[in-house]
């Protein structure tokens, strides 16, 4: 994987991509589904960039992680809201970086705790590598290697628009 | 004061009394109640948190409805419940509480929700496990004696919350027998540390608590007058055995000037809601006009209760 750029990549202009790869799929009537909060971010970007005429789904597997027992509740849960019927449709679900593929997991045990969807793919928009499990995006524009204890995180900018940020632990 | 409810760290790992809980505390497990209740409205009402985790309910006094949301909560956490009928059980053979305690650590117990008659046994058995070293075992209080039963006061603020949004510019009468109401006490702190500007109680001077102005409560013996613009009124239940206790004449003048009638809740703000933590006497603290109409919210209040009762406990459970 290539390394980091300096400055890192507009989060904005990446999401104009992450549609480009989206949209030759339109035919099968995806539905988003945002992961809290960067995912859920980047799928209403999308949902205005496709055009989309529902609304997304929003997801917090915070009930469904598999470090509970380790970490404890995180003390700031969302609801989860799913404003359509999951069963038999195609799903995106969206997150802002794919790491080790274990919010993904929590994703998904949760999704199917509301239905039998015909199929789920992944659109991010940083596959950093590092999986431990075998999960792997459909859609992402952008393969980026970091430094053990870095992170990059997506946040928003007073005027609303996506930025990254890379922190260290 | 040592809190036993807290860690070092102040993460709650046991729910004893609402006294003492800083306010960020309760803001969580009202939030996290909050999403909880989306849980409760799906196909599967299930999430896998407490998966694996044994949940002993140890009701030493009857209470079905409070048992039951209890067993209903930890079942939709995934967690194994136990429901243990003490008083038919080894207690009836002479066991002491905290033996009772050891033998169910024993059997891989995790969290222990407690009903008790006696003020305070829930600490008792918090404190043992701190002593013999088993931080992770928690306690959830369902009630002791007159002191507290703090679920009930959490789900009340999340109805409150619910329905009113800010805490912060609030009327709230608390109505009936708060002398012997755990509910009224753990509602009171509650509405305190949540900054509630006013809090009321009203009652006959035989029910009511010496020193109630030292918690910053207003003081009512006259319903009419207290009712007067509230927000939110909480009634309490009459329990029978304080009329056979010669606290008050009859449970008919009782109602006459204690019930909550389609009258009285007039007086009150017209977006007023009227609560209560059940059972209900019908025609004795309320009348069934105002218990089934618009501005009750009794019902949705046990729904909450699940919802909170989940929240209480994945979040001691984590910690």
């Amino acid at each position: 994987m290539p390394p980091l750029p300096s400055p890192l990549p507009d989060a904005e202009f990446q999401c104009r991509q992450l549609a480009d790869l989206i949209r030759p799929h339109l035919h099968r009537r995806p539905a988003l589904i945002g992961i809290f909060s960067g995912g859920a971010w980047i799928a209403e970007r999308l949902r205005a960039l496709l055009d989309l005429p529902e609304n997304i789904g929003l997801i917090d597997v915070s009930f469904y992680r598999d470090d509970f027992a380790a970490k404890g509740l995180h003390p700031q849960v969302k609801p989860t809201v799913i404003p359509f019927d999951v069963e038999g449709r195609h799903l995106i679900l969206v997150d802002d970086v794919l790491y080790t593929g274990r919010t993904t997991r929590a994703a998904l045990n949760e999704l199917f705790d509301y239905g039998r969807p015909a199929s789920v793919a992944l659109a991010v928009l940083a596959d950093r590598g590092g999986r431990e499990l075998p999960i792997g995006p459909a859609y992402c524009v952008w393969d980026v290697t970091l430094n053990a204890g870095e992170s990059l995180e997506l946040g928003r900018l007073d005027d609303g628009r996506l930025a990254w940020r890379l922190a260290n632990a | 004061m040592h809190n036993p409810q807290l860690n070092r760290t102040g993460d709650l790992i046991h729910l004893l009394s609402i006294e003492g809980l800083p306010q960020p505390v309760i803001t969580q497990i009202l939030d996290t109640a909050a999403s909880f209740m989306e849980v409760s409205a799906r196909d599967v009402k299930k999430v896998p948190l407490l998966r694996g985790k044994s949940v002993f309910n140890l009701f030493f006094e009857n209470s079905t409805r409070t048992r039951t949301t209890f067993e209903i909560a930890a079942k939709r956490l995934s967690a194994d419940v136990i429901n243990l009928d003490i008083n038919r059980s080894s207690t009836a053979k002479g066991e002491t509480l905290l033996d009772t305690i050891d033998n169910l650590c024993a059997m891989h117990a995790n969290l222990f929700v407690v009903r008790h008659a006696s003020s305070g046994a829930p600490y008792l058995i918090a404190e043992h496990l701190q002593r013999i070293g088993r931080d992770d075992v928690h306690v959830i209080n369902a009630g002791d004696g007159r002191h507290a039963h703090p679920t009930q006061g959490l789900l009340d603020m999340y109805t409150i919350r619910h329905y009113k949004k800010d805490f912060t510019r609030l009327r709230v009468a608390v109505v009936g027998d708060i002398l012997h109401s755990r509910v009224a006490r753990s509602d009171i702190q509650a509405l305190n540390t949540l900054g509630v500007p006013e809090v009321r109680a009203i009652g006959p001077e035989t029910l009511l608590p010496k020193h109630l102005d030292r918690l910053g409560v207003q003081v009512f013996h006259d319903m009419n007058e207290g009712l007067r613009d509230c927000d939110v009124i909480i009634m309490l239940r009459l329990q029978n055995e304080r009329m056979a206790g010669a606290l008050l004449p009859s449970a008919g003048e009782y109602f006459r000037h204690y019930g909550l009638t389609p009258q009285k809740l007039a007086l009150a703000k017209p977006d007023a809601i009227v609560m209560h933590p059940g059972p209900m006497n019908r025609g004795v603290e309320i009348h069934s006009t105002v218990a089934d109409g618009p501005q009750a919210v009794i019902l949705p209040q046990v729904t909450f209760g699940i919802a909170v009762r989940m929240a209480v406990m994945s979040i001691v459970a984590g910690n």
